[in-house]
């Protein structure tokens, strides 16, 4: 079963299987399934999907991104969500007043934002929020890319992973699911966070990897834990 | 053009090519994915001696504005041919030709991308011709296709480019430079191996039906042994730090932890951790 959860497959490739459903990253045709993707075949309770191994960022509604500001209008701002689309934030799901055509005075063009997909429609337009706990504007730090299909691994079982960086580099960590992430620390710690982030998006798809990112981090921090 | 070059020996009598191929008989290819870092997906396809490099670009929003279509994403390819690929320099730069090549190549690969899930982009691909020796439009094709798979673009199946013709009388597969040159006919395709749909279809020269019909059979039948050589390089790409990982694993104490299967789409984590 270990085996088969990480089997690659390509698009095309046939997914058998007695009365399985088509999942995301497939398609049915003729009544059989088929791969839409390259990825690693996934199955459960009865759906298979097709985990991407690359390929863009698709906004979804609730997710948290990490967005730069592209450009502005009068009431709003247009950020870059690294997904294919340009993501408008308009003034009132912003926390401040802001008047109109006033919009430069709260943000400029470059910053990096904290931000929720508000909604996406049928034809893809997004729409942001900065108005939910926890969004913010960020300041200061870097940003690292990764493939945004690697960012749950990044995050781990209920944020297990970042939690563990966290507390041995005590930096300050926001993993946006379009495959930012955004480190704010001390220099020597922020590069071991990177690099640390870096090994799992380079071994995102192995068994164990919590233990070997601890294994990665004890080394560098010579077994004191932050 | 045969008539005004010395005429050459195409066929001998075994019923051997030129190159020593009997008339079913592929040149040697050889495929790697993933050969570039700045583009999202990329390939590098030699055959016989071909050689192409494939890079692609997006999903992602279409510019000129006016080309985006609202429902779904377009498909924009660029078939260029290095000014060094041929023994006369080529000018280099777009042309009739090459122009054609670009747009067959699209539509062939608008019917197998999934382009109503990417409304207003679109998926660019970059196909360039470092070394040209016949067939190059389907090194293009094959090259190009294993490159959006590695983009990650969801698409029906790959594509797979071939060619057949006529040389010397005979119905012969994957022409090289002396019988595309001298033959009677070139009949290049692409086809979806899973299903045998053919995308792209062009003929240079005159077949009769039943020749016709066996070229078509050679191609498809090429198509089943080329796909199975992308497949190989689109898995070669992403089992390299699954290998690196077994063979430390193997060393080191063997208790793998209760481990997320690297979930997606699954929402029970947060979308973010502070």
């Amino acid at each position: 079963m270990e085996n088969q959860s990480r089997q690659v497959v390509v698009p095309g490739e046939p997914l058998e299987g007695p009365g399985l459903r088509p999942g995301p990253g497939t398609y049915r045709d003729g009544g059989r399934i088929y791969a839409a993707l390259l990825g690693i075949r996934d199955e459960r309770n009865g759906v298979v999907a097709i985990i991407p191994l690359s390929g863009r960022y698709m906004p979804r509604p609730g997710d948290a991104v990490i967005g730069t500001v592209t450009d502005y209008g009068h009431g709003h701002w247009l950020l870059d969500i690294n997904s294919p689309y340009p993501a408008p934030l308009h003034a009132i799901e912003s926390p401040w007043r802001v008047d109109y055509g006033d919009t430069q005075s709260f943000l400029r063009v470059g910053e990096m934002l904290l931000v929720e997909i508000l909604s996406v429609d049928e034809n893809c337009r997004v729409q942001v929020t900065l108005n939910r706990e926890g969004l913010r504007k960020l300041e200061g730090g870097a940003l690292v890319e990764i493939a945004p299909s690697k960012v749950p691994r990044v995050i781990g079982k209920k944020g297990s992973m970042v939690s563990l960086i966290k507390d041995f580099t005590r930096c300050r960590i926001f993993v946006g699911q379009n495959g930012r992430i955004w480190i704010d620390g001390e220099p020597d710690d922020a590069r071991i966070a990177e690099d640390a982030v870096r090994l799992i998006e380079e071994y995102a798809q192995t068994v164990g990897l919590t233990e070997m990112v601890h294994g990665f981090l004890e080394k560098k921090y010579g077994r004191k834990a932050g | 053009m045969g008539d005004t070059e010395k005429k050459v020996k195409l066929i001998d009598s075994d019923g051997r090519r030129n190159d020593g191929r009997m008339p079913h008989e592929l040149r040697p290819v050889k495929i790697e994915a993933g050969v570039l870092h700045r583009a999202d997906g990329s390939a590098y396809v030699e055959w016989g001696g071909n050689k192409v490099l494939a890079a692609v670009y997006g999903p992602r929003e279409a510019h000129p504005r006016h080309l985006q279509k609202p429902t779904r994403a377009l498909v924009q390819c660029r078939y260029n041919m290095a000014p060094f690929s041929v023994s006369d320099r080529k000018r280099p730069g777009p042309d009739r030709r090459s122009n054609e090549i670009s747009k067959v190549i699209s539509e062939a690969f608008s019917s197998v991308i999934f382009l109503e899930q990417f409304p207003r982009t679109s998926v660019d691909v970059y196909m360039e011709v470092l070394q040209a020796e016949a067939g190059t439009r389907c090194a293009a094709i094959t090259a190009a296709s294993v490159a959006i798979a590695d983009a990650g673009v969801p698409m029906r199946d790959l594509v797979v480019g071939c060619a057949s013709g006529k040389v010397g009388g005979v119905v012969c597969l994957d022409l090289n430079k002396d019988e595309d040159n001298f033959g009677e006919a070139d009949v290049p395709m692409a086809v979806v191996p899973r299903t045998g749909q053919i995308v792209l279809l062009q003929m240079d020269g005159h077949l009769t039906a039943k020749e016709f019909d066996q070229a078509m059979a050679y191609s498809l039948g090429a198509a089943q042994q080329i796909y199975e050589l992308q497949k190989d390089a689109l898995r070669r790409r992403y089992s390299v730090s699954l290998e690196e990982f077994r063979a430390k694993e193997a060393t080191a104490s063997p208790e793998p932890e209760e481990e997320p299967k690297y979930d997606v789409y699954h929402d029970d984590q947060p979308g973010v951790a502070e």
